[in-house]
């Protein structure tokens, strides 16, 4: 029988001719566990009876969903796993600061194509950028397999998502996976893995918005088939079976926006013009790489954002906050009025950094708009990607962000105006300290952003 | 005889437990009192050992965090019975020993406040409007179940259960 990725990746590491339906238990290459759920990993494996992991170099931790701690309860969780990762001897640790879990586990280079990861946390799919089959679990299941190197897998169905063209400025592959979660639901992909096509030579970053995303649709996890760091046999056969098969056209795509409070409730970016926000979010593994700063710091071109509204920017890890730093990037962001978090997972789930109240109304460029996601049940979360994110923060409004990046000056300075007259009655105009931001913006483009500018 | 909790599709794990109310950020002691406290507000004090849960599609989506279930687990919950689950949802819920029944017909029969009865031998939801059916899990996780969790049934046997 024709195998699809999943198929493959399983029978390999099952040892034997695995199907749909089948269940298989199977060797993990590595485990990641992160600070949230360590309380509940270590009385796991206390319950288990075993007191140590069963490789200590197959085991990444990481201090990221509250990074640093907000609150002495979670300081002293922090102690817990700090005292736990040096009795049981884990080289691969990463603490507050150093950034999402699943950013450093792809570009660190922990992820082993072709085999089976398990994480702790649910975009542990994030993997699949280069080629893992990785799955996220619970706190139970990462104590089972930290214990036995082993876990449990149902062999899971396949939907075929396949990219062609080539998008147009200002429409990025967050655009594109918002549209394939809009064509598949929620849950259209329960308990599926999501094999991307046509995306294999895009960059590591992209890649990794489309495999994390895959959890948006329910996925257990979601491969990106032909990157450059996969082995030769990591393709689906010819003739493999799928359940559902979707093509996205990238040269027609249109700049999306997910509604709150659903992920799949998306719609053309022309669809939310003129919806105000108080607060956007640039960051988490979905979208706070070099790249997406970059593309912030484009559409700003050395113009403050709107006073009524906070830009909270966090880099994804350590590597991309100081890429971010050297190329002039973050200051450029600065300048326009942002706060730069340190690495981490940030405000994207609501434990740290800039928490939303009650009515108000957010542009994050993460992955999910759940009531209460990031801080008040009554706040609500629009989802963009970094160039709708940059437009809101100068506008203070959502919109089409590809004029932005045509118009002349004057344009440029029409368009906001505009915008920013309608909205009206919403947060208070801060004063951001001093003037400097164009004095700033052309000292950072002497050290590289002035090429994504000059664009 | 046990109370059927009902709610909707997609009903995710920021709804049973907030974020905010984890254990991690409120004590292990307390985050199951936060169970359904946006969504059910009555939940946590009117809910009782062996009271069911019946759910649309979708059931525990979101997050993976296992104290969602561990919340559910801690009010003593008889089962839940759902159209569908979301992924890791399942998985948690049989990790804790909690039994996990996909039904088509179960929101059809029942209403909230219904007086329920979980009859696993029977493959049945009993209700005051009819049964409903159940799907019958695989042996594997019957196993896990049948141990009260997974990490009973590994102290117990040291290794997964024997694949069917």
């Amino acid at each position: 029988m024709p195998k699809t990725v999943a198929e493959k990746i399983l029978s390999r590491v099952a040892a034997r001719d695995a199907k749909v339906g089948d269940l298989v238990i199977v060797p993990v290459s590595r485990v990641m566990v992160h600070d949230s759920v360590i309380d509940a990993v270590i009385a796991g494996l206390r319950d288990l009876g075993r007191e140590r992991v069963w490789d200590t170099t197959k085991v990444a931790v990481f201090v990221d969903h509250a990074a640093p701690a907000p609150t002495p309860v979670v300081a002293d969780s922090h102690r817990v796993l700090r005292e736990w990762v040096r009795a049981q001897g884990i080289a691969t640790f990463y603490d507050a600061g150093e950034g999402v879990c699943h950013q450093i586990m792809v570009e660190e280079g922990y992820c082993e194509p072709g085999t089976v990861i398990v994480g702790s946390d649910s975009h542990s799919n994030s993997y699949g950028a280069v080629g893992a089959f990785g799955a996220g679990m619970g706190a139970t299941d990462i104590a089972v397999a930290l214990a036995l190197g082993r876990t449990w897998l149902r062999v899971p169905e396949s939907i075929k998502v396949t990219f062609t063209g080539k998008p147009r400025k200002g429409v990025t592959m967050k655009d594109a996976i918002m549209r394939v979660v809009r064509e598949i639901g929620t849950d259209g992909a329960r308990y599926a893995c999501v094999e991307f096509h046509g995306a294999g030579s895009l960059p590591q970053g992209d890649r990794i918005t489309l495999a994390g995303m895959t959890t948006e649709m329910g996925a257990k996890a979601g491969i990106v088939v032909g990157t450059p760091e996969a082995p030769d046999w990591l393709f689906p056969d010819r003739g493999a079976a799928y359940a559902n098969e979707v093509i996205v056209d990238l040269s027609t795509l249109e700049p999306q926006i997910a509604v709150p409070p659903r992920v799949d409730q998306v719609v053309n970016v022309s669809e939310a013009v003129g919806q105000p926000v108080d607060v956007v979010f640039l960051g988490s593994c979905t979208n706070g790489r070099l790249v997406d700063m970059r593309q912030a710091a484009a559409v700003l071109r050395g113009r403050r954002i709107s006073p009524e509204v906070r830009l909270e920017v966090v880099p994804s890890s350590r590597r991309q906050f100081e890429d971010a730093m050297a190329d002039g990037t973050l200051l450029s962001l600065s300048a326009a009025g942002a706060v730069i978090g340190s690495s981490g997972c940030g405000p994207c789930l609501g434990r740290t950094g800039g928490v939303l109240a009650g009515q108000e109304i957010c542009l994050s460029t993460a992955n999910r708009n759940y009531r209460g996601r990031m801080g008040s049940a009554d706040a609500s979360i629009f989802i963009g990607s970094p160039y709708v994110a940059a437009v809101a923060a100068l506008t203070g409004v959502i919109d089409d962000p590809r004029p932005y990046l045509e118009a002349s000056d004057a344009e440029f300075d029409d368009l906001v105006a505009r915008r920013r007259a309608e909205r009206t009655g919403r947060g208070a105009a801060s004063v951001r300290s001093g003037d400097r931001s164009r004095e700033l913006m052309v000292a950072a483009a002497r050290s590289g952003v002035a090429a994504e500018i000059d664009d | 005889m046990s109370r059927a909790w009902v709610f909707g599709d997609d009903l995710d794990t920021d709804q049973i437990v907030p974020g905010r109310y984890a254990p991690f950020m409120v004590g292990q002691d307390k985050f199951h009192t936060y169970a359904f406290c946006d969504a059910r507000p009555e939940f946590a004090k009117a809910v009782r050992p062996g009271d069911v849960l019946v759910g649309g599609e979708n059931f525990g989506c979101g997050s993976s965090r296992e104290y969602a279930v561990a919340a559910l687990a801690k009010h003593g919950i008889g089962g839940i019975v759902a159209k569908s689950f979301a992924r890791i949802f399942f998985r948690n819920c049989i990790n804790l020993g909690i039994p996990v029944l996909e039904s088509e017909s179960a929101l059809g029969v029942v209403r909230d406040g219904d007086a329920v009865t979980l009859d696993l031998s029977a493959g049945l939801l009993r209700a005051p409007a009819g049964d409903a059916r159940l799907r019958p899990l695989a042996p594997f996780a019957q196993e896990i179940l049948g141990a009260g969790g997974v990490v009973a049934y590994l102290r117990e046997h040291g290794d997964f259960p024997p694949l069917a």
